[in-house]
């Protein structure tokens, strides 16, 4: 029976979402009205409409396809003669054309996780306090609108003002503390970084934690507990993977963040001895140093480490989105 | 002897691999109100719209057979004639939250791109707000968008919408089962009037509206047209015996 | 038991009170660097800033005229190129919910999203800048915002369409209405208010855009409207001036500053209000 229906459905003309293969016959009487022939015309325009539509669908495919093959297509001088040393070489030197990109992927690391330290109880609160606390009222509607805000902000303003303002404050608590006391660095960047980033965490964490039923919530308040081992207990537990997203969306805004890093991160390829001193993250060194690379070599090896880039942030971006679709449709 | 305006031929309708519709043939005179019943997830809907070529844009849904408007295969005519000349009115009322009360009605003119002169225009809105009897009722509002009506003028306004295309056969969806009882009635009311004009199929869940207004009824089981008969016929004397127990409520 | 009792309750209160205190502790840096570079900012911003191109260290008068034209060209002519893409694939997403290439574009677009600015502009320097006898440009800079516009248009499209109810797309299709008029004439207008926050919100975006024009649109000292031709652009200038030593140009950077920061935010609080009044009730 089953084979039969699908020899049916096989033979049965092709009418499916409205896509119809005959052509259009019409009764006499209304042949050559202006109506009809109107919608002879529409009939085209529809068609055309849904293949320029496949066409732009296809266009994105092509243009994200291209970002990747023309990355790796121009990193291959550079991955050809560096081999994978380039990645653990401690020494950048273009004029001597050494080139180890190590201490960028240590500059990048420890900006983007010390900003993640810093901004994660900022985040996590402005969660609670808008998922659970206070989810309604016109100040939580201030203070979830100025939270997007802080995304708004372009970051080379954010860079600007690091400059002129956190810059001498980091020196100032540099010399206090008795190290290095240069303002410029690491520690800098990633205190700009951590205010830049509280709002990815903040308004996915936030939603996440609205999504916790309310029944589960009620089970424990009826066996007595309090408010805050409710949160510890029932919605932390339950929407772990949710915060989690939202931690690696700031983490992979906190890797490709190149202007506030670059201007009060120092700009130094060396090796960063501890958080206080000067560096360069990968992104930072691209936007420095790409406009004057004019050997092959040197800008293949700067296309390389967006590459790099590139890659490190789509992995984490794309488990990110995965952690939260698979969230969502529990 | 009435001439038949709409007629299926071995009609059959899939989801995929489901079969709701099978092997349907119906005659529907003209100028009648046919009400098509049977319980939920009989095909009655499905059969709906299959007349006018609705029921392909879900994906996956398929068709055979002939359906004969005028003794057209509107299978092998483009949807877009089909529809022009077979309205249709859905369960819920639809009204295009974008546009105006007047706009609504010649949303069929306008959305397609023909244009009409002004006085053509008042004179096509004027006339199906009336035939719906809306037009007392709305004539000051027309510039306000349709979705502050009520539902059951909503509702109303989704036939004028679908009269003003001059359209030869309207489709009802349930058209009364998202309204109070006083829409309803008004409603129902509407359809003798409407039926000089056109030829109504509605499908029904609610068998004293069958009862009350159509003039054939066709009850649908299992996706099988059971029985097609005169509606008085069919209430007093039904000759199958799933008609017979569905009308005296054996099953819902 | 009892005490035990005031204690887990003391315990919740006090966290309470350090998560308000943290979440509102948010809200400083934001007013910080508001307050700071307005008042740092509007001080500068007078007739003359807004009418000349920069001057030389030590010249009195310098503008930046030359990087709000350049800033106005690079971004209408991003949204060129990419309102109409964004919205044609925004509408094929939706339209096309289950297709194979419908799977692919939408994987295309999340990992879009996520590329940092700075790969963007590679790519654009790449395709658009190395090539012999072509260099800098504007142009290139306008396709490399292009792109990052691309994603959020694209997905604020698509969700917005995707909760219209069919029953609208059924109201249309039953008069008898053709697929592209279905949707240009029906499902967009409704659809609207989303439609256009996705396009105003991706313009702030890439109004503060500068890595990706670090090595496309460049930069240039002069006015110029040449699209082939480097273009100062007001990220940029801030960018430049910010890190010399110099106050005179430093100033400069101030009043670009104020005057991006301004136009940024002013968007996005426009956008909330405007799609909340051009929202379509259904």
């Amino acid at each position: 029976m089953a084979t039969s229906v699908n020899n049916e459905l096989l033979t049965r003309p092709d009418t499916t979402s409205g896509r119809v293969i005959s052509s259009s016959k019409l009764p006499d009487e209304v042949k050559g009205t202006t109506r009809v022939r109107r919608s002879h015309r529409q009939i085209r325009t529809e068609n055309v409409f849904r293949r320029t539509l496949t066409i732009v669908g296809l266009v994105m495919v092509v243009l994200v396809l291209g970002i990747m093959i023309t990355l790796v297509v121009q990193s291959m001088p550079s991955i050809r003669s560096l081999g994978a040393a380039y990645l653990w070489g401690k020494t950048w030197d273009p004029v001597k054309d050494v080139y180890g990109a190590l201490p960028f992927l240590i500059g990048t690391i420890l900006t983007s996780f010390l900003a993640l330290a810093i901004s994660i109880p900022f985040s996590f609160s402005v969660a609670i306090f808008l998922g659970e606390y206070y989810p309604k009222g016109w100040f939580s509607d201030l203070l979830k609108n100025t939270v997007e805000l802080i995304a708004a902000v372009p970051s080379v303003i954010y860079g600007f003002w690091g400059l002129a303002v956190l810059v001498p404050i980091v020196r100032s608590f540099e010399s206090s503390i008795g190290a290095n006391s240069i303002g410029y660095g690491i520690f800098s960047s990633s205190l700009i970084l951590a205010v830049m980033i509280i709002p990815y965490a903040a308004s996915l964490g936030r939603s996440m934690i609205q999504m916790v039923p309310a029944n589960l919530k009620e089970g424990a308040y009826a066996l007595g507990a309090t408010r805050w081992e409710v949160i510890r207990s029932v919605i932390l537990p339950y929407t772990k993977s949710g915060l989690f997203a939202g931690v690696l969306l700031s983490l992979g805004r906190a890797l490709g963040e190149t202007m506030a890093v670059t201007m009060v991160i120092g700009n130094t390829s060396i090796m960063p001895t501890s958080i206080f001193s000067t560096g360069n993250t990968m992104a930072s060194v691209i936007a420095n140093e790409l406009p004057e690379a004019d050997k092959t070599i040197y800008n293949s090896a700067l296309i390389e480490l967006g590459l790099v880039l590139f890659l490190v942030t789509v992995a984490i971006n794309m488990i990110g989105k995965r952690v939260i679709s698979r969230f969502t449709n529990e | 002897m009435e001439s038949t305006i709409v007629k299926s031929v071995n009609y059959n309708a899939y989801f995929g691999e489901n079969h709701v519709v099978k092997d349907v043939n119906i005659e529907i005179p003209r100028n009648n109100v046919i009400a098509v019943m049977g319980p939920s997830g009989c095909g009655k809907t499905t059969f709906l719209r299959g007349i006018n070529r609705m029921h392909e844009l879900i994906p996956g849904a398929t068709a055979k057979g002939k359906i004969l408007l005028n003794g057209e295969d509107v299978m092998e005519m483009h949807p877009i004639f089909v529809r022009l000349k077979i309205g249709m009115v859905f369960q819920r009322p639809n009204p295009f939250p974008n546009l105006s009360i007047y706009d609504n009605v010649i949303a069929g003119y306008k959305l397609n791109g023909i244009k009409l002169p002004k006085a053509e225009k008042d004179k096509i809105v004027e006339h199906s707000l009336s035939r719906v009897a809306l037009w007392k009722e709305v004539k000051d509002s027309l510039t306000k968008k349709g979705s502050f009506l009520s539902g059951g003028q909503q509702q109303r306004l989704c036939i004028a919408r679908a009269v003003a295309m001059e359209p030869e056969v309207l489709l009802f969806d349930e058209p009364t089962s998202a309204l109070d009882p006083i829409s309803t009635s008004t409603v129902e009311e509407l359809f003798h009037e409407l039926k000089k004009n056109y030829t109504l199929i509605i499908v029904t869940h609610n068998m004293q509206q069958a009862a009350r207004v159509s003039d054939r009824t066709a009850f649908f089981y299992m996706g099988e047209l059971v029985e097609y008969d005169v509606t008085k016929q069919m209430f007093t004397n039904p000759k199958d015996t799933r008609t017979q127990n569905y009308i005296t409520g054996r099953f819902s | 038991m009892e005490g035990k009792i005031k204690y887990r309750i003391g315990k919740s209160s006090s966290f309470q009170l350090l998560t308000i205190i943290l979440a509102c502790s948010c809200v400083m840096p934001l007013v910080a660097i508001l307050v700071y570079i307005i008042r740092a900012g509007i001080t500068k911003i007078n007739w003359s800033f807004l009418t000349n191109v920069e001057k030389p260290v030590g010249e009195l008068g310098g503008g930046v005229i030359h990087a709000l034209v350049g800033s106005m060209l690079v971004i209408f002519f991003a949204s060129i190129i990419a309102i109409p893409i964004g919205i044609l694939c925004g509408i094929f997403l939706s339209e096309n919910k289950k297709s194979k290439l419908a799977y692919w574009c939408r994987l295309s677009v999340d990992i879009l999203q996520g590329v940092p600015s700075i790969v963007i502009g590679i790519v654009a320097y790449i395709w658009m800048v190395k090539p012999l006898g072509l260099g800098y440009s504007a142009f290139s800079g306008s396709a490399a915002l292009a792109i990052m516009m691309l994603p959020i248009i694209i997905r604020s499209t698509e969700e917005t369409l995707k909760m219209l109810p069919d029953s609208l797309r059924e109201a249309a299709y039953a008069l008898g209405m053709p697929f592209h008029r279905v949707v240009l004439k029906v499902i967009v207008p409704c659809g609207v208010s989303g439609i256009l926050s996705g396009v105003m919100l991706s313009v702030a975006r890439i109004a503060g855009e500068t890595a990706p024009l670090l090595f496309t649109a460049f930069g240039y000292q002069y006015l110029n409207t040449n699209m082939t031709k480097p273009m100062e652009t007001l990220p940029h200038l801030i960018f430049k001036y910010a890190i010399t030593p110099y106050k005179d140009w430093q100033d400069l950077a101030w009043g670009a500053s104020c005057i991006l920061l301004i136009f940024v935010l002013l968007l996005n609080i426009l956008t909330k209000f405007i799609t909340r009044k051009w929202k379509v009730q259904l």
